[in-house]
């Protein structure tokens, strides 16, 4: 019981970090229609930013939770300079382009941040400091610690929060109206670029976040831990709907909890026949019945069809 | 049909200054009038992605080789040979890896010093088999490599049996594990060590309560150590590398698992101390060899990897640097750098390497690998006991 137990408590964790990733996805795709590859990247460049952040404050004598704080702002504020640089740059230019040239400058912009933090960070892992506490508790036998309990957190509340910027002030009821039909948006005085470029930034900014928990959660920082990530997120994005902020919450817990419940007992259900190795094939046999079976994701996209 | 020729121009343009860049210089004329003679090596190791650390470490060994060697000006059937590296990147992909190998192989390289994975030394060697190019691996252990049967494919490192056989004998009788849990990453080399290791320790008494997998790219284990906490072992043994053992490590602690965590040579590096932190203390590793420290040219050889890339070895870069010295050795032998005038002299090596004396059996193997098991003491790599290896020496403590 203890195992299932801690097994769930894995998968809300694990959950909570990919919801936070696929609401950077969704929210650009619920805009543009554009799958940013690079957000995964943008995650990466936050954790790194926030470390070099913490490695020139931890001497001082501030409070640890003090230096994460500011870690934070610098690193949010860096991610949302990179993705606003990587809209102009990449993505604007082809705005009336064909569907798929934005997704091939999508991956190549992938694999140029890849490139540029391995030549500014190099190849190495680096160690990131427990800045807070990771003192475990007992929950019915399941082990669950300090950070992951502020994963789940800060994860719903990031969620609330974007809920209320889009429906309750004017940079989301502006945000809503390109999404519905930019060239509309755009006569009745809304600045689409504007307005792109506040997702972007918003986007890059939560991709910041997600990077600085999955930092204190591992406690290891590398030039590469984006990249996964980004692909699992983007999974639980169109697991949830694509398009949809609720969706990517609720799509990043559910993904969580089918791995983290896959790999523990597929093994021993299937009579060792499926091992833990299926842990991704069981992730993704579950996105393609999704597909197959409701293409808009879970809770389907929210946004009207465009024009 | 573009509307708009300005790009596909440019990108000609780009491809013949990208091909001018590629282009090697014309051999330079000695004195004495005879032409210097160009020895190519290739190198392929994973430059990028999660083995990026390993992969450039032993890139910088390879380097130091063939450093030295310019610097000695050595001969080479009584030409002056000058040695170019072509290093790739084979990015510990197996497909990846056949890629690299055809283009070392179009670049016309005398010898390959690589791969740094089983899982991408396997495939690749078949490419330099066909096209007759000599293989040295300096860390893929896995058996199948030189099993082939190709000839070309040597290793200077002992293989997984060997080390698998030590490691389960040792969880399995020297730590006293009754009850052990396995996970291997399913590359060729972390599943081969697996079933080597399970072999070996069902063999001395031990039950395996539970084998798990994960893959070379995971970060997060808390799965299926979950489900092996729930077996209760007294050690996990990890058939993988050093990016996944220190997660692995962490979060088997955090989760309150107190079995011995046991790893081969994928995780004896100074990373998984550095990164693991408190959660290493106590966990063990083995490396086909003997320690450095104890290596015949070890201890000069870290000084100078120190003091020329400013920064430790990590793990292979001695292997390395073993794998192109006795490649070149058969060169001077043979008298030239052809790959089929250099083979027959390189199966009868017998040189004294940095690691060990290097000699090679009749499938390519090294012979007389000898095995060290290390243990995390106080935050370093202590040595604990060497096993088989006919040159090796007892571990001091």
């Amino acid at each position: 019981m203890s195992i299932l137990l801690q097994q769930i408590v894995n998968g809300l964790v694990q959950g909570s970090v990919y919801a936070l990733v696929a609401l950077g996805y969704t929210m650009v795709y619920g805009i543009l229609g554009l799958i940013n590859f690079a957000h995964g990247e943008v995650v990466m460049v936050g954790a790194m930013v926030a470390l070099m952040v913490v490695q020139l404050l931890i001497t001082s004598a501030l409070a640890p939770v003090l230096v994460l704080l500011i870690a934070l702002l610098v690193a949010a504020m860096a991610c949302m300079a990179l993705g606003y640089g990587i809209e102009r740059i990449a993505y604007r230019p082809l705005r009336n382009a064909p569907r798929l040239a934005p997704l091939i400058t999508a991956i190549g912009m992938s694999i140029v941040l890849q490139n540029l933090a391995m030549m500014i960070w190099g190849r190495e892992y680096h160690p990131f400091p427990a800045l807070l506490p990771h003192s475990p508790h007992l929950l019915f036998g399941a082990i669950i610690n300090d950070v992951q309990i502020i994963i789940v957190l800060v994860a719903l509340a990031v969620m609330a929060g974007l809920l209320l910027l889009v429906h309750r002030t004017r940079l989301g009821r502006a945000m809503r109206a390109v999404a519905e039909n930019p060239g509309a948006a755009m006569l009745m005085g809304v600045d689409v670029n504007r307005v792109i470029s506040a997702t972007f930034m918003l986007g890059s900014a939560l991709a910041a976040v997600a990077g600085i928990m999955v930092s204190v959660n591992y406690g290891i920082v590398h030039y590469y831990m984006g990249f996964m990530l980004g692909l699992k997120a983007f999974t639980a994005a169109v697991l949830g709907g694509i398009g949809n902020l609720r969706g990517a919450m609720l799509g990043g817990l559910l993904l969580g909890l089918i791995e983290s419940l896959g790999a523990g007992y597929i093994g021993d259900l299937s009579g060792g026949i499926f091992g833990s190795n299926y842990q991704d094939v069981f992730a993704f046999f579950v996105l393609i019945a999704v597909l197959v079976f409701r293409p808009s994701g879970l809770l389907g996209e929210r946004v009207a069809e465009r024009a | 049909m573009p509307r708009n020729p300005m790009p596909m121009l440019l990108a000609a343009l780009l491809t013949i200054a990208l091909a001018a860049c590629g282009k090697t210089e014309a051999p330079a004329v000695q004195a004495d009038g005879t032409t210097e003679l160009v020895v190519k090596i290739g190198a392929a190791a994973p430059l990028t992605g999660p083995q990026a650390h390993l992969g450039k470490d032993n890139e910088n060994g390879t380097r130091m080789a063939i450093d030295d060697a310019n610097a000695k000006g050595l001969t080479i059937g009584g030409r002056k040979a000058h040695f170019e590296l072509f290093s790739e990147d084979d990015q510990s992909d197996p497909k990846t890896a056949t890629i690299v190998a055809q283009k070392l192989v179009d670049e016309k390289v005398n010898g390959v010093i690589g791969h740094m994975n089983s899982g991408t030394s396997i495939p690749a060697s078949r490419v330099y088999s066909d096209n007759g190019i000599v293989q040295i691996s300096p860390s893929a252990t896995a058996v199948a490599y030189t099993a082939q049967g190709f000839g070309t494919a040597f290793r200077v490192m002992a293989n997984d049996g060997q080390q698998g056989r030590v490691l389960g004998e040792f969880a399995a009788v020297n730590l006293g594990a009754k009850k052990i849990a396995v996970i291997d990453d399913r590359t060729a080399y972390g599943q081969g060590l697996a079933d080597e290791f399970i072999k070996s320790a069902q063999a001395h008494g031990a039950e395996i309560v539970a084998h798990e997998y994960t893959s070379d790219h995971a970060v997060d284990f808390t799965a299926v150590l979950t489900s092996i906490k729930g077996k209760q072992p007294d050690l996990l043994f990890f058939g993988g590398m050093d990016p996944q053992g220190v997660p692995m490590l962490k979060q088997l602690r955090a989760l309150g698992v107190q079995a011995k965590f046991m790893m081969g040579d994928g995780g004896y590096t100074p990373e998984l101390i550095r990164l693991a932190g408190t959660a290493a203390e106590g966990a063990y590793a083995s490396l086909p060899g003997v320690p450095l420290a104890q290596m015949p040219g070890g201890k000069e050889f870290a000084q100078r990897y120190q003091a020329g890339f400013k920064q430790p070895i990590q793990l292979y870069a001695p292997y390395c640097y073993d794998a192109v010295n006795v490649m070149i050795a058969a060169m001077q032998k043979a008298g030239s750098a052809d790959p089929a005038k250099y083979l027959p002299a390189l199966t009868k090596s017998d040189y004294d390497g940095v690691t060990a004396k290097i000699a090679f059996d009749e499938k390519g193997d090294l012979k007389g690998g000898a095995i060290t098991l290390y243990q995390v003491q106080h935050g370093k790599w202590q040595p604990l006991q060497t096993m088989g290896g006919a040159s090796a020496p007892a571990a001091a403590h």
